[in-house]
C-alpha cells in the first residue's frame, strides 16, 4: 500500500499534478519519475496542487528544486495551489515562496500561465 | 522494526535503514509528542525534524544500504522532549557541514543541504556526538514552552 499518489491532469496548455499523502525520502522518487516523464514529452506549464498533500519532507521540496531550472528554461514554470498551513510553513521556513508562486486555488495558478502565454 | 517502553518515560525504536520505515518513524515520535502536551504545530515541526535526521543517515552514513540499524531513544522529562538517533555508518562531521544561506542557496537551484538547515530550524537544540567507528548520534532536542 502506497501513503503517496499522483494524478496528472491535462488543462491544456497546463500539467496539473494532484498530490495526495505523504512525500518523503521513500515517496519522492516517485514524484521524480513523474517530472521526468512530463518534461520528456515537452510539457514545461506544471501546476501542482497540494490540496490533498498531508506532509512534505526536504526530499520532497528537493524533487522541485531539481526540476524549475528545466522547465524555467523552456520558458515553462512549476507553481503551486491550494497548499494546507502546514506544508506552507515548511516551503517558508526555506524560503521558496521566493522562488515559486503558490496560489490559493489552482485556476489562479493555471490562468497565470493562460495569461502569459496570450501575451 | 523493535518498539520498546522503559521506565521513566524512555521510549525506544530501532528500525532498518530503509526509507520505507521513516512513515513509523513520524507515527512513533508524533504519538510521543502529542502525549508529552506539544501543539499539533509543535507536533508537526519535531516530527519532520526526525524524519529529516533518519533520511540524512539512511542517505549519507549508510548510503542508501537498507540492511542496517537506526536506533531512536526518546527521553521525555519536566519540559524537555528529547530524541536521540543513533546510527553506526559513516563518521559524519557536523563542523565540516556549513549551514548555507538559504535565499542564495535556493536563487541558484541547489537542491540539497536542506535537512540539517530544517533540523536548526525546527528543534530548540540540534546536537551530534560522533565516535568514529562506533556510532554516530544525533540528540534533537524541544521544550515545552
Amino acid at each position: 500500500m502506497s501513503d503517496f499518489a499522483i494524478k496528472v491532469r491535462n488543462e491544456n496548455p497546463v500539467h496539473v499534478l494532484e498530490l495526495k499523502g505523504y512525500l518523503d525520502a521513500h515517496t519522492a522518487p516517485k514524484l521524480e519519475e513523474t517530472f521526468q516523464d512530463l518534461i520528456k514529452k515537452g510539457h514545461h506549464n506544471i501546476v501542482v496542487n497540494c490540496n490533498d498533500l498531508s506532509y512534505i519532507s526536504s526530499a520532497g521540496l528537493g524533487v522541485f528544486m531539481a526540476f524549475v531550472e528545466d522547465v524555467r528554461e523552456k520558458q515553462g514554470d512549476i507553481k503551486f495551489s491550494n497548499m494546507s498551513q502546514k506544508v506552507y510553513n515548511v516551503f517558508d521556513l526555506l524560503g521558496f515562496p521566493l522562488l515559486y508562486e503558490i496560489f490559493k486555488q489552482e485556476q489562479e495558478a493555471i490562468e497565470k500561465f493562460n495569461n502569459a502565454q496570450s501575451k | 522494526m523493535k518498539q520498546k517502553t522503559g521506565s521513566n518515560n524512555l521510549k525506544e525504536l530501532t528500525i532498518k535503514s530503509k526509507t520505507s520505515y521513516l512513515n513509523k518513524v513520524r507515527d512513533f515520535v508524533s504519538h510521543e509528542a502529542k502525549k508529552f502536551g506539544f501543539s499539533d504545530d509543535e507536533v508537526s515541526k519535531i516530527t519532520l525534524a526526525v524524519d529529516e535526521a533518519c533520511t540524512n543517515i539512511i542517505k549519507h552514513a549508510y548510503k542508501n544500504a537498507s540492511d542496517y540499524p537506526i536506533h531512536l531513544r526518546l527521553n521525555a522529562r519536566n519540559n524537555t522532549f528529547e530524541i536521540m538517533i543513533e546510527d553506526q555508518g559513516m563518521p559524519f562531521e557536523p563542523e565540516s557541514v556549513k549551514l548555507p544561506d538559504m535565499k542564495e542557496h535556493i536563487r541558484s537551484y541547489k537542491r540539497g543541504g536542506f535537512g540539517m538547515y530544517l533540523m536548526k530550524s525546527l528543534m530548540d537544540k540540534v546536537e551530534y556526538k560522533i565516535q568514529p567507528g562506533i556510532k554516530n548520534s544525533v540528540i534533537l532536542t524541544k521544550y515545552l514552552q
